[in-house]
């Protein structure tokens, strides 16, 4: 990166094409990792195809050609650690392991998904795999993250938090306090920036006047690591570093991963008539930087994959997505209970 | 065995019983190692339990409420303190928008166990940000639970039963009240799910309903009228959401007259709660007056002293109010 936060190539599409380097890197978990980013596209062009088909009510953030940074991220969590999310979490909780079914019960308004058909899309939960919640106001889930990072220092348990949000997420007040805070506090935390140039239609450049958000980890005398985030490895890689970092208690750790989002802002739309700086050439050439066919090549030009494994797991990722669906469909709905119950943990107002 | 204390110590022992108590217990906020702005309420926490769990903070209302949010989603008993309502502003997304919600958000899977402490600091010319008392709006809120406690005891037992409960938590005490004294048994949990409203006096001419520095000035209004042999019943709603109104209607129901004394402002406010939820409850000419609200005038607080005055609801004014009622 050049010192005045600009991306420079990081941020061409014509650049970074290339495979994903995977020396040195473990064969298995590598095709593990793909197997994963798999099952995320898919699941989302599902999904898309169900908003599309009007078998989903709420809206869908969806999250195509991002999938390598959850990947990568989730590669250096344990079970124990606290993870939150935003409205495009989907990745996300997948990465960490969550049911297929549930999630897609969850944004069909089940009782049988993720928040008991209680959130949607937008408002995720999945604890026992590390994932404390998903939210949709922008920036909401900065200090809570920072808050678990701290319980975990004060419970001595070695465990980070993790958050996950965009590029116009920095934009709010409480990203600038929650940054100072947790630096003060020492809070092990890792704030993970997908700084996917846009913020609903609007390209960065119309909102910020440099492209780098590491710059406020800089200002906050946080490490920060920047990197192409549609490379598994590399994102992985970093995470590592800020992650070993953190967990010692020498404070937040600050990753931001460069990436493009497919689709618009909600739903499957490409959003090319009402972005602004986006077009449908963009999308395209986007296309040609996707982050799981430059780790399919990776994989083969190290001679540890072919087209023959890949048809067969596509296959197999296909089928476990049409099973997920298909139960999620015949699933119950909450009953009407359910309205009130859950206001107050301990259960509803007793009138 | 009874113990001596002021509302503020009261406070100050709450904070100490869980801190020695509870591991899980930490306390963070903006001049909590300060008496300026926490009054003798947290004298000396920082030095009896350390730093790290009693956090003063940088100058970040959102982010130490958000903080404690997500301590509480990871099994810590957060106490977060607002040395004045009017900061607190700055933290409405992460009272409002998910500690309030996020059990329902989530399916009643979770639910962040924090208490947010928020002081009403008002007088002294202050004026219209340093002055205000919002619990109104905040008791509007499904999902958080407001408690304003009026009382010595209530400070000490219903801070302890706010942080032990399980859901979100805004606590609101009145520094005008941190001189009342009175002399406690010792302290026993308690569930904040079953506290309801308190009758502090028994009467049948008039039912007096108040919360926080109010009550003071009901009870207060209570003696003035027991010496002119008239009988009020005080009530002290103590916990404001939920809100329990049925202690209320039975009053009423009795008296038939009915006078809510609030701190806050009449527009939309609790006072204005208070009157449907007995209207709706009770039967039909129940009432032998029309209910009447004291509270603020609707505009923000003054600095000038003379206006001052004039703005916060007086004794004579209140006595005059209860009299005109039992005409």
């Amino acid at each position: 990166m050049n010192n005045d936060w600009s991306f420079g190539s990081l941020a061409d599409p014509l650049q970074h094409q290339q495979p994903v380097n995977v020396e040195g890197q473990n064969a298995t978990v590598l095709i593990r990792q793909l197997e994963m980013m798999l099952r995320i596209r898919m699941a989302e062009r599902c999904l898309a195809n169900g908003k599309r088909d009007g078998l989903i009510g709420g809206p869908v953030h969806l999250g195509v050609g991002q999938e390598a940074i959850a990947v990568g991220v989730a590669a250096e969590l344990r079970k124990t650690d606290r993870v939150f999310g935003t409205h495009r979490s989907h990745a996300h909780v997948l990465s960490l392991g969550a049911d297929l079914r549930r999630l897609f019960s969850e944004i069909l308004g089940r009782d049988t998904g993720l928040s008991r058909g209680m959130g949607g899309s937008m408002h995720l939960w999945d604890q026992q795999n590390g994932f404390y919640g998903s939210v949709p106001i922008v920036s909401a889930t900065i200090p809570l993250a920072v808050g678990a990072a701290l319980a975990a220092k004060l419970q001595c348990s070695g465990d980070i938090g993790v958050v996950y949000f965009g590029d116009g997420a920095v934009e709010e007040g409480v990203f600038h306090e929650s940054l100072n805070l947790a630096r003060m506090l020492k809070a092990p935390v890792l704030f993970v920036v997908e700084n996917n140039l846009f913020a609903s239609h609007m390209h960065i450049s119309l909102r910020q006047p440099k492209e780098a958000t590491s710059r406020f980890a800089a200002a906050n005398d946080i490490p920060y690591v920047l990197v192409d985030g549609n490379d598994v490895v590399q994102v992985r890689l970093a995470a590592a570093k800020l992650i070993v970092a953190a967990r010692t208690c020498n404070g937040p750790g600050f990753l931001e991963a460069v990436t493009y989002r497919w689709y618009g802002h909600v739903d499957w739309r490409e959003d090319i008539d009402v972005g602004v700086n986006r077009s449908i050439d963009d999308v395209t050439l986007w296309h040609k930087r996707d982050p799981i066919a430059r780790l399919i090549a990776g994989l083969e030009g190290a001679g540890l994959f072919d087209l023959e494994r890949l048809k067969e797991m596509e296959h197999k990722v296909a089928k476990e997505i049409e099973v997920a669906w298909n139960m999620a469909m015949s699933d119950p709905f909450p009953t009407p209970l359910a309205l009130i119950s859950r206001v107050y943990a301990e259960g509803g107002k007793s009138e | 065995m009874l113990t001596h204390y002021n509302y503020g110590t009261a406070m100050l022992a709450a904070f100490g019983y869980l801190l020695e108590k509870y591991p899980d217990v930490f306390v963070i906020g903006q001049g909590v190692w300060s008496p300026w702005y926490v009054g003798n309420s947290m004298t000396n926490l920082e030095k009896r339990f350390g730093v790290d769990r009693v956090i003063d903070t940088p100058v970040a209302e959102s982010a130490c409420t958000g903080v404690a949010v997500g301590a509480a989603l990871a099994g810590m008993k957060p106490i977060v303190v607002h040395p004045r309502m009017d900061f607190m502003l700055y933290a409405m997304d992460a009272i409002v928008n998910q500690a309030a919600k996020w059990s329902h958000m989530m399916g009643g899977q979770s639910s962040p166990g924090l208490t947010i402490r928020s002081i009403i600091n008002r007088g002294g010319e202050q004026g219209a940000q340093h002055s205000q008392a919002l619990h109104a709006w905040f008791a509007h809120v499904p999902g958080l639970r407001v408690v304003m406690p009026a009382t010595v005891a209530d400070a000490r037992d219903l801070l302890i039963a706010s942080v032990l409960c399980p859901s979100p938590v805004l606590f609101i005490d009145d520094r005008w009240l941190y001189a009342l004294e009175d002399d406690l048994p010792p302290i026993i949990e308690r569930d904040l799910s079953l506290e309801r409203p308190l009758c502090l006096t028994k009467g049948a001419d008039i039912t007096i309903v108040a919360s926080g520095y109010s009550t003071q000035l009901a009870l207060d209004t209570a003696k003035e009228l027991a010496l002119q042999e008239m009988n009020a019943e005080v009530i002290d709603l103590r916990v404001l959401n939920p809100f329990y109104p049925e202690l209320i209607a039975e009053s009423v129901a009795k008296t038939g007259r009915l006078l809510v004394i609030d701190g806050g402002w009449k527009s939309c406010g609790m006072a204005g709660e208070v009157i449907a939820s007995v209207t709706e409850r009770v039967p039909v000419g129940a009432f032998r007056k029309p209910p009447v609200r004291v509270t603020l005038p609707d505009a923000p607080a003054p600095t000038s002293v003379v206006l001052e005055t004039a703005y916060y609801p007086s004794n004579d004014l209140i006595l005059k109010t209860a009299k005109d009622l039992l005409k």
